[in-house]
């Protein structure tokens, strides 16, 4: 009745293949393969794309990489160099940084300590998710359109920080409020017991707990916020400049716009200095993100 | 918890809690922001262009100096954005999935310990440098010699296709895993109870189990692929048109925004207003996508309560 | 329940005369024929990593009979039972020692497919896990899967809720999500789902625990049922339970380790159930059926 035999379920047969076809266990086989290989493209994919950066940009950069680091901009590739650009995505960071780290954190407390849970506070979470998920570039079209036009900022360090905090917050948020959630009630119950306000409670306990893992949060956030171009180049930050900044209000440039140009251009060897300065930028998100895991490691606690 | 805040909160207390709410409150204000931007120049624009030619126009060409004379047709844009967005599904989503499920069902820690970073990393990486190793290494190497220099353009679709395929990888694999994950281990021992192997178990039980996580997971990517700019004007190039020849260069909607701004824009042109056109496009995209990504996650929720 | 203490020596007392009526009772069985061996433990050993989980097991399960683990918790009745259809092997770190004899076959031998050995020997869970599919493709998901092609699935399906005394009860809704279903209801779906692929062993991990004392009935009705074409395996904490339905009962304990504060599961005594429970051989089985522990 059945096309597995009696015979095939006898309890003696218990190697591999009695009732488990040929086919069945080759399907068996060969899934597990393609599952093996299909997680190894992304590996090999990753592993490429860091050695041709490598590989193409390390012979301009080692060649003579102070030249390389002090130089502004060229029409000549040999000559051209990523000054500028470094000095103004690094001003960029700590601007970045100043103006979205506070409200960010300022945010996350509120929602996780303050606030009473009503339409307005689903609201208000319903909108930061949606951020969250907007396009970079439309980040940049409302740099644009505010921060440069209306508020008159133009192209300077000014806009182009503040619109790279703008679409770093909810990232923020995100993390600082998972580090708030993850301190135990038992701290702020005590706190509360020993007659301190909910202020003086967050000021105290929470926030100091909570602090390694919103500083670890923060940091991953820039550098994503480094590594992006469309913004900045919505905005209108130059890239060919032969300034450095001295106020807010000053033009800058910026690494990636630099790497964007750079590969756009025919020429083979300003496709080398774009890998140049590609590695430039990798070691500068490596640094970042060591700091940030390093935070993470050393200073959480394990409640 | 809001008593203790009325009862014992000093007064300058009271100023910052202020504070935070301003904090908070802020993040609404930023949407505002947006929409007001977009709005106000999209309408701008629709003063000086027709609606339909907009939806339905075939060509996309910004006019120069004031741009009066441009053809504002956001068809060929759509079709690039689109291209880019399924043939970064088709190569993200297989390899995302398989990657999500050795991690989920096969791996054992000390993989997992590796993998699972590995796949940050390649979520970290800027858009820039995806988009010089889709033109350097993708095309030149990968896509010409095996399609051939005549068919395949120096600027094609398909290496942006798998430049944001790559991209979108780490967020399908890492959101579908979640689902996996969370799917109870008494489903899987019923499953292997019964005498079936860990592929059966994988594709049988957990899989369709974890399925709302995992469309969340697609959507999601979908959505970011639509909104990712560098990659795609590096690599596919600038020359808007309908066509579904992967081969061939296209321009997508964010493209067309950081081709126009790279260009003289004075603020009050069509060309300008254009920006705000395509801007708004993309952000309506991309605001469905996120919150039928969202959708399906809620709905969902209980299928194994 | 606030008893007094002469109320609770009183309860004891029934519960020891109740047990012992029911085995009474069940005297009347009769064995139909000589029992075949279906399983035989030697010296088995199980260790979760270092730690040592259960020790020294040795026992034999019949055919077409009801053996019952009982114990306390933490005594290794789960343990064991799992070792039996190599359910363990999905632990990391768990190892098993001494052997263990399937109709002849060493369970854990060379060249022996976990997989094969899981088609024969099925289970049912403490907690009823149906998975989020229909009824249906609940009962049809076993046969499916190991490739058995029915001429009618419809009809297996519908053999195997009979089977489990639950067609009556979905037959206008096999379409219907089993999560739909109550406790009762989808512990006996997957006992259907468990017979639905013909094994030759069923093992119930705790299998009415989780459920009401009318359902817990009806599976026990069901477990009689049962052993007229399978061999029945039973963890049960519930010392009624096992007096009512098993044949044989073997009674596990816990004893600490030497030098850590860990404790190792033993067998106790091992005995048909009726002996057992009247007159049982060692004093810690009688300490526990009387209620003075556990």
């Amino acid at each position: 009745m059945t096309a597995l035999s009696t015979e095939a379920l006898a309890p003696s047969r218990l190697r591999r293949g009695a009732t488990r076809t040929g086919a069945r266990i080759l399907l068996d086989t060969a899934f597990s393969a393609l599952l093996f290989v299909g997680t190894i493209v992304g590996v090999i994919a990753l592993a490429t794309l860091i050695w041709t950066i490598i590989d193409d940009g390390w012979a301009r950069l080692a060649g003579d990489p102070v030249a390389f680091l002090s130089s502004y901009v060229s029409r000549l590739p040999a000559r051209a160099g990523i000054r500028a650009a470094l000095v103004g995505s690094a001003w960029l960071m700590v601007l970045t940084a100043l103006f979205c780290f506070p409200v960010g954190v300022g945010a996350a407390v509120y929602l996780e300590e303050f606030a009473p849970r009503n339409r307005v506070t689903t609201f208000v979470e319903a909108n930061i998710a949606n951020l969250a998920g907007v396009p970079s570039v439309v980040y940049g079209l409302l740099g644009l359109g505010i921060f440069a036009r209306f508020l008159r900022m133009g192209p300077s360090l000014l806009a182009g920080a503040l619109t790279l905090a703008v679409m770093s917050l909810p990232v923020i948020i995100v993390a600082a409020r998972e580090s708030i959630r993850a301190v135990p009630d038992g701290i702020r119950l005590g706190a509360y017991a020993l007659g301190a306000t909910r202020w003086q409670t967050v000021r105290r306990q929470v926030l100091p707990a909570a602090l390694p893992g919103t500083l670890t949060g923060t940091i991953l956030a820039l550098s994503r916020a480094i590594g992006e171009t469309a913004p900045l180049l919505v905005i209108g930050l130059p890239i060919v400049i032969f300034t450095l900044p001295n106020d807010v209000r000053d033009p800058v440039s910026a690494l990636p716009l630099l790497i964007f140009d750079w590969t756009s251009r025919p020429q083979p060897a300003f496709a080398e200095a774009a890998a140049a300065a590609s590695i430039v930028l990798l070691a500068l998100l490596l640094a970042m993100n060591a700091v940030a895991i390093f935070l993470r490691n050393r200073y959480t606690i394990r409640w | 918890m809001s008593d203790i805040n009325r009862r014992t909160a000093r007064t300058g207390e009271r100023v910052i809690i202020n504070g935070l709410f301003v904090c908070a409150v802020l993040s609404v204000a930023v949407t505002v922001g947006i929409v007001a931007v977009l709005l106000v120049d999209t309408v701008q624009f629709f003063r000086h262009s027709s609606l339909v030619e907009f939806l339905t126009g075939t060509v996309w060409a910004p006019g120069q100096g004031a741009g009066e004379d441009g053809r504002y047709g956001v068809l060929p844009l759509l079709n690039g954005t689109l291209m880019i967005g399924i043939g970064s599904i088709v190569v993200g989503l297989p390899l995302g999935l398989l990657t999500a499920i050795y991690l989920s069902e096969y791996a054992n820690p000390r993989v997992r310990g590796v993998l699972k970073p590995t796949l940050e990393i390649l979520a970290g990486i800027p858009t820039v440098m995806v988009g010089y190793f889709a033109l350097q290494f993708i095309t030149p190497s990968l896509l010409r010699p095996i399609f051939g220099d005549e068919r395949v353009f120096i600027f094609n679709a398909a290496a942006g296709s798998i430049a944001v395929g790559l991209m979108i990888l780490p967020i399908i694999a890492s959101i579908s895993e979640d689902a996996m994950r969370a799917v109870p281990s008494s489903l899987r021992e019923a499953a292997f109870g019964l005498g079936a192997s860990r592929r059966q178990v994988s594709l049988r039980v957990v899989v369709p189990a974890a399925l709302s996580g995992i469309s969340a997971s697609v959507i999601l990517a979908f959505s970011r692929a639509v909104g990712e700019t560098m990659a795609v004007t590096i690599a596919a190039g600038n020359s808007p048109k309908v066509t579904w020849n992967y081969f061939e260069s296209i321009q997508t909607l964010t493209a067309s925004i950081a081709q126009t701004v790279q260009g003289e824009v004075a603020a009050g042109t069509v060309r300008y207003d254009a920006l705000f056109a395509l801007g708004m496009t993309l952000f309506l995209i991309t605001l469905i996508m996120n919150l039928i990504s969202a959708a399906i996650v809620r709905r969902f929720r209980q299928e194994y309560s | 329940m606030t008893h007094g203490r002469t109320q609770v020596m009183k309860d004891e007392d029934q519960r020891e005369r109740r047990l012992v009526d029911v085995v009474r009772a069940r005297g009347a069985e009769q064995r139909p024929g000589p029992a075949e061996v279906v399983f035989r433990l030697e010296d088995v050993h199980v260790h979760y990593g270092s730690f040592l989980a259960l020790r020294g097991v040795s026992l034999e399960i019949n055919s077409n009979e009801i053996t019952a683990f009982i114990g306390p918790s933490g005594c290794g009745k789960s343990t064991l039972i799992r070792c039996l259809n190599r359910m363990n092997d999905l632990i990391p770190g768990a190892r098993v020692e001494g052997r263990i004899h399937y109709h002849g076959q060493d369970l854990y031998g060379d060249g022996v497919d976990p997989v094969e050995v899981r088609r024969r020997i099925g289970m049912v869970f403490q907690k009823p896990n149906p998975f989020p599919k229909s009824i249906y493709d609940n009962v049809a998901f076993g046969p499916k899967v190991i490739g058995m092609q029915p001429e009618s699935m419809d009809d297996l399906v519908e053999r195997s809720l009979r089977d489990a005394a639950l067609w009556d009860e979905v037959k206008d809704k096999l379409r219907q999500n089993a999560l739909a279903l109550s406790g009762g209801q989808q512990q006996r779906l997957c006992i259907a789902r468990a017979i639905a692929v013909s094994p030759d062993v069923i093992l119930m991990d705790e299998p009415a625990s989780a459920l009401d004392p009318v359902s817990t009935g009806r599976i026990e009705d069901l477990m009689e049922q049962l052993k007229r074409d399978y061999t029945i395996v039973i963890v049960t904490h519930n010392m009624q339970q096992a007096a009512r339905v098993s044949d044989r009962t073997a009674f596990f304990n816990a004893e600490p380790a030497q030098g850590t504060g860990d404790r190792t599961g033993l067998l106790v005594e091992f005995d048909r159930t009726d002996t057992l429970f009247t007159h049982p051989a060692d004093r810690r089985t009688e300490d526990y059926i009387t209620g003075r522990f556990g």
